[in-house]
C-alpha cells in the first residue's frame, strides 16, 4: 500500500499540473482569495478553505469543504462558483476536500464542519468572490494575449471571445497564462438577473454513481491488511465489566486480540463474522452502571418535576406577571417530548490505520476538525501526519458530528497497528447515540379582552447538547440550543419570559436534525393555536396578527394558506392544521391535512403543504428534496419515533422497536420556494419544525383534542381521546 | 467451499456456511454497492435478486444460495427503465438505500409492468429511506413502469 501524502505533499501534487488555482482562505477577520501557488511560498499564512482548479484540458475541479450527506452540497457549491466563473458546467467534477485547516469554514471560525444548515450560507459570498476572481483573471489572460483592452473581452461557458473579431479561446488554453498573473484586489459580483446557473434545477452531480451502487460511503471502504472489529459495550450508561471470558473468544478461528478500550471490550479478526461471533464468546458481565433506574417512568417523572422548577431566564420582554394578571383569560398547557435517535441508515463505522509515526483514516463524517483533533489526541501526531479521507455519508442529520466511532477505531488500530474496520450493527447505533433529548414545557398565556395575547410564559425542562460538545457556547447557564425558536420566536407579544431549566442525566444528547427547533417548535405552535382557540380566532389571522412587523413571515403564511385552500371546505372528519417557524435564517410555514380514527387512535395524513422563504437560493430541486425529506423525517418523528429506556440503558434496538415512517405513511407533499430579498437562509433543518404542530393543530381541527405529548401513536391519542 | 454465481459470473470463498449474504457480497467479494441495514430483514438496503425475486441477503445464508441466480444492484444494467428513472427523478439523497430501493423496484416492476399506487406501496413498505424520498421513489417506478410498457 503507498504511504499516505502528508498535507503538504498533497498541495504540491494538486499544483503539480499546469493550470489556474483559486482558493479561499480563512483569515481572522474572515477569508481572502489568493492563489494555491502562493500557499506553498507562503506556507503557514493562509488557510484556503476552497479550490477551483481550471485544467489545460477544460476540466474544472472544485473541491467541496463539506460533507455530502444527501444534502447536495456537492452539487450545489459547485453551482455557486460556476456561475460566477461563466463555466460551463458539462467541464465541473467536484472533490471532496481532504481534512485540515486549509478548508475550514470562515463562518465556522475556520472549522471543517457540516451543520447547522449552514453550507450555502457560510459559502455562497467566498465561493461567488473564488469564481468571480478567476473569472477576471482569465479574463485578463485573454485580453493579454490578443493584446486588446480587457473590456472587449467576454466570458461565456468556460470561452472567452474578443467582441469585435469574433475570435475565441477556452478557459483550459487560458489557464496556465491566468495562473500567472495576481488576484484581482476587486471583482464585481453578478446581478441576479444575470445567473445563468444559480436558481436553476439542475441535476446533481452525485446521483449517477448512487444510483450505480459504486458511491463510496464509509462502510464500503476495504483496505487490504484489514482486521475487523467489535466491540462489546456497556448495556447500561457507566456499567463497567466485572468478567469476560477472554479464551473463549480467542479460540474463535481468525480472532487476533482481545483488548478492554473506552467504551467497553474489543475483539478483531481477519473476518467480520469472526470478530462478531468472538464478541458474543466473551459474555461479558457488567456491573449496574451509574444510574439503574433510569427507565422510561424515572425519566418523564424527571422531565415532569423539573417544571416545578424556576429556570434560568433566557428572554424577558415586559413584565409576564403583570401582564398574566391583566388577562381577561388565562389558559396553561404542559407538553413532553420523548428522546429520540437519529438511525442514519448508514450505521456509525470507521476504518482507521495508526503506524508508527503517522495515521490515515477513511470516515464518515460531519466534523473533520473533530477527527484531527480526536486522533492527535489519541495518536499523539501531529496534525500533518494525520490524514482523513471524507467518504459519502449515509445520512448525518447531527449524528456524525461526533466522533466517538472515530475514537474507537483509533483506539483499536493503535493497539494492534493494523487498519482496522469497525462496523456498528443496527442494535449498537440505536443504543449508542447521541439522541435529540426528552423535554417537557409548561406554557401560560394570557389573553385581553379582544382576543389579543399580551402574555406568554414559557418553561423549558432539557438536558443541554452544548455541555459537552461545546461547552463555551453556554452562556450564563443557558443552551441556546435548549432555548432556540422559542426564546427568538417572532410574535409580536407585550409580555414574553422564557425560562430554561437544565436536565442533567447520563444520556448522551446531540444534534438531531433543527435540534431544539424541533421540540419547541412544537410547543409554541401548539400553544399559539391554543391561544388562537380560546380567543375564538382563525388559527391563521390570529398568527398573522403577531407578525405586524415581520413582513416575510406573514408572506410565507399567507402563500400556504393559499396553496393549502386554507379556509375552503374539507372532507368530512378531515381537519386542517398550520404552523409557522422561523429557524437557521428560513421563514416556513406548513399546512397538513389529517384525520384520526378515534376508534384505533390512528392519525392519518393526506396533505401537507409547505412555503419556505429562504432569501436567495442556489438548486430549487434540490432545496424541494431536502424540505420534502425534513418534512417526512419530522412527521415519522411525530407519529411515531421514540427511545424507550430501562435498567440503566436504551432498551430500543432495532427497526421493530425503534418505528420509523414508511412509504403508507407518506401524504402527498407540495412544497412552494417564497422568492424574496431576504438574507441567504438554510435548507437542511428548518423544514422540519413546524410538521408536528402542524399535524397536532390539524388533529384539534378534526376531532376537538389537543395532543400535547410526542409521539402521537395510538396509545397517545387513545389517552388525549379519553381525558378530553 | 461456497461457490456462488453472481451477476452472471462464479466465485469461490472460503466461509461459514452460516455468515449472511451480505457480508460475503461486502466484505469477501467486494462487491459493495450492497448495503448493510439492520441485520433482520426490516429496512431493505441489502436487497438483491435471489432467481428473480427480491430477498434480504442479511437473513439469507450464505450456504442457502449456492446454486442460486444472484443479482446485485451492480448487475442491474444501466440502461434499465428503474436506473434510468431514478436518474430522470433524481430520487437519491444521500444513496445509501437507494441499492436495496432499486433491487426491489426492480424485481417487482418485471412482475407488475402496469402497478397501481397500492400495489407500489405494498412493494415497498419494506424498505426504508432515512431522507425521505419516498414520493419520488414512487414516481420514478411510475415513470419506469410507462418506459416498460412503451418498449
Amino acid at each position: 500500500m503507498n504511504s499516505p501524502l502528508t498535507r503538504r505533499q498533497f498541495l504540491q501534487k494538486s499544483l503539480t499540473f499546469a493550470g489556474l488555482t483559486i482558493a479561499v482562505s480563512s483569515t481572522p477577520l474572515g477569508y481572502r482569495i489568493v492563489k494555491a501557488e502562493d500557499l506553498i511560498k507562503t506556507p503557514g499564512l493562509f488557510n484556503p478553505n476552497a479550490w477551483i482548479e481550471i485544467k489545460p484540458d477544460n476540466e474544472i475541479n472544485i473541491i467541496v469543504n463539506k460533507s455530502e450527506m444527501g444534502q447536495g452540497v456537492c452539487t450545489s457549491l459547485p453551482m455557486i462558483v460556476a456561475d460566477e466563473l461563466d463555466a460551463d458546467w458539462k467541464f465541473v467534477r467536484f472533490v471532496e476536500a481532504p481534512a485540515g485547516e486549509r478548508y475550514g469554514d470562515p463562518g465556522w471560525g475556520g472549522q471543517q464542519l457540516t451543520g447547522g444548515s449552514t453550507s450555502i450560507r457560510h459559502m455562497y459570498e467566498p465561493l461567488r468572490k473564488a469564481g468571480a476572481s478567476a473569472r477576471k483573471m482569465l479574463l485578463q489572460a485573454a485580453a493579454e494575449t490578443w493584446k486588446v483592452p480587457l473590456s472587449e473581452c467576454i466570458a461565456s461557458k468556460s470561452t472567452v471571445r474578443h467582441s469585435k473579431n469574433g475570435r475565441t479561446l477556452t478557459y483550459g488554453d487560458l489557464a496556465e497564462k491566468a495562473s500567472g498573473l495576481s488576484i484581482p484586489t476587486s471583482v464585481t459580483l453578478k446581478k441576479e438577473s444575470q445567473f445563468t446557473i444559480i436558481g436553476k434545477p439542475l441535476s446533481r452531480l452525485d446521483i449517477p454513481l448512487k444510483v450505480e451502487g459504486k458511491a463510496q460511503f464509509g462502510i464500503d471502504t476495504l483496505i487490504p491488511g484489514r482486521l475487523y472489529a467489535a466491540i462489546a459495550r456497556p448495556p447500561a450508561y457507566g456499567a463497567k465489566p466485572l468478567s469476560y471470558d477472554e479464551e473463549a473468544a480467542m479460540k474463535v478461528p481468525g480472532v487476533h486480540r482481545v483488548l478492554t478500550i473506552s467504551r467497553g471490550v474489543a475483539v478483531c479478526a481477519d473476518t467480520l463474522d469472526a470478530a462478531w461471533k468472538a464478541r458474543d464468546g466473551l459474555q461479558v458481565k457488567w456491573d449496574k452502571g451509574s444510574q439503574p433506574d433510569l427507565d422510561n417512568q424515572t425519566l418523564e417523572m424527571s422531565l415532569m418535576e423539573s417544571l416545578k422548577e424556576k429556570g434560568l431566564i433566557a428572554k424577558s420582554i415586559g413584565d409576564v406577571k403583570s401582564g398574566l394578571s391583566q388577562s381577561a383569560r388565562n389558559i396553561e398547557a404542559t407538553y413532553i417530548l420523548p428522546y429520540l435517535a437519529h438511525v442514519t441508515m448508514e450505521p456509525m463505522n470507521c476504518t482507521a490505520h495508526v503506524r508508527e509515526d503517522q495515521c490515515e483514516i477513511w470516515v464518515p463524517t460531519q466534523n473533520q476538525t473533530g477527527v484531527l483533533a480526536m486522533a492527535e489526541k489519541i495518536t499523539g501526531f501531529q496534525r500533518d501526519r494525520i490524514q482523513v479521507h471524507t467518504t459519502y455519508l449515509g445520512g448525518g442529520f447531527g449524528r456524525r458530528a461526533f466522533t466517538d466511532y472515530t475514537e474507537e477505531a483509533l483506539e483499536i488500530s493503535k493497539a494492534t497497528g493494523k487498519p482496522i474496520k469497525l462496523i456498528w450493527t443496527r442494535e449498537e447505533d440505536i443504543k449508542n447515540d447521541f439522541y435529540r433529548p426528552g423535554n417537557s414545557c409548561l406554557i401560560q398565556g394570557g389573553i385581553d379582552k379582544k382576543g389579543n395575547p399580551i402574555a406568554w410564559s414559557q418553561r423549558i425542562a432539557v438536558q443541554s447538547v452544548f455541555a459537552h460538545f461545546a461547552p463555551q457556547m453556554i452562556k450564563n447557564g443557558i443552551d441556546p440550543q435548549a432555548v432556540e425558536g422559542a426564546a427568538d420566536m417572532e410574535y409580536e407579544i407585550p409580555n414574553l419570559l422564557v425560562e430554561y431549566v437544565r436536565i442533567d442525566n447520563p444520556i448522551p444528547v446531540g444534534f438531531w436534525r433543527s435540534v431544539g427547533n424541533s421540540e419547541n417548535a412544537f410547543t409554541k405552535e401548539s400553544f399559539v393555536d391554543e391561544l388562537a382557540i380560546a380567543a375564538k380566532k382563525d388559527p391563521l389571522e390570529f398568527r398573522l396578527s403577531l407578525l405586524k412587523n415581520h413582513a416575510a413571515s406573514r408572506r410565507v403564511l399567507e402563500t400556504v394558506a393559499r396553496m393549502a385552500g386554507w379556509g375552503r371546505p374539507l372532507k368530512k372528519g378531515n381537519g386542517r392544521g398550520i404552523a409557522f417557524h422561523s429557524s437557521f435564517g428560513s421563514r416556513v410555514a406548513e399546512v397538513a391535512e389529517v384525520s384520526v380514527d378515534k376508534k384505533e387512535g390512528t392519525i392519518q395524513v393526506h396533505r401537507v403543504v409547505c412555503a419556505i422563504d429562504c432569501g436567495s437560493y442556489v438548486n430549487p430541486a434540490i432545496i424541494k428534496a431536502n424540505v420534502t425529506g425534513a418534512i417526512i423525517m419530522g412527521l415519522s418523528a411525530a407519529l411515531m419515533e421514540k427511545v424507550d429506556f430501562s435498567n440503566g440503558g436504551v432498551a430500543s434496538s432495532n427497526f421493530y422497536n425503534y418505528q420509523e415512517i414508511r412509504m403508507d405513511k407518506i401524504p402527498e407533499i407540495e412544497v412552494h420556494i417564497v422568492k424574496s430579498k431576504e438574507t441567504i437562509g438554510g435548507i437542511g433543518e428548518p423544514g422540519l419544525p413546524p410538521i408536528a404542530p402542524a399535524v397536532a393543530n390539524g388533529v384539534f381541527n378534526a376531532i376537538g383534542t389537543r395532543i400535547r405529548r410526542l409521539p402521537m401513536n395510538p396509545e397517545t391519542v387513545l389517552q388525549a381521546i379519553q381525558k378530553a | 467451499m461456497i461457490t456462488l454465481d453472481i451477476n452472471g459470473k462464479k466465485y469461490e470463498v472460503d466461509v461459514d456456511p452460516e455468515v449472511p449474504l451480505v457480508w460475503v457480497i461486502r466484505e469477501y467479494l467486494g462487491l459493495t454497492g450492497t448495503k448493510f441495514g439492520c441485520g433482520v430483514g426490516l429496512c431493505g438496503s441489502c436487497t438483491v435478486h435471489l432467481d428473480g425475486k427480491a430477498q434480504r441477503s442479511c437473513i439469507t445464508t450464505v450456504g442457502s444460495v449456492q446454486g442460486s441466480k444472484i443479482i446485485t444492484i451492480e448487475g442491474i444494467p444501466e440502461d434499465h427503465p428503474i436506473k434510468r428513472a431514478w436518474i430522470e427523478e433524481q430520487v437519491p439523497q444521500c444513496g445509501y438505500c437507494q441499492p436495496g430501493q432499486i433491487m426491489q423496484a426492480t424485481a417487482f416492476l418485471s412482475e407488475n409492468p402496469n402497478p397501481t399506487e397500492e400495489k407500489i406501496v405494498s412493494a415497498m413498505q419494506g424498505n426504508l429511506c432515512r431522507c425521505g424520498t419516498y414520493p419520488l421513489i414512487k414516481q420514478a417506478i411510475k415513470r419506469a413502469a410507462k418506459e416498460v410498457r412503451k418498449r
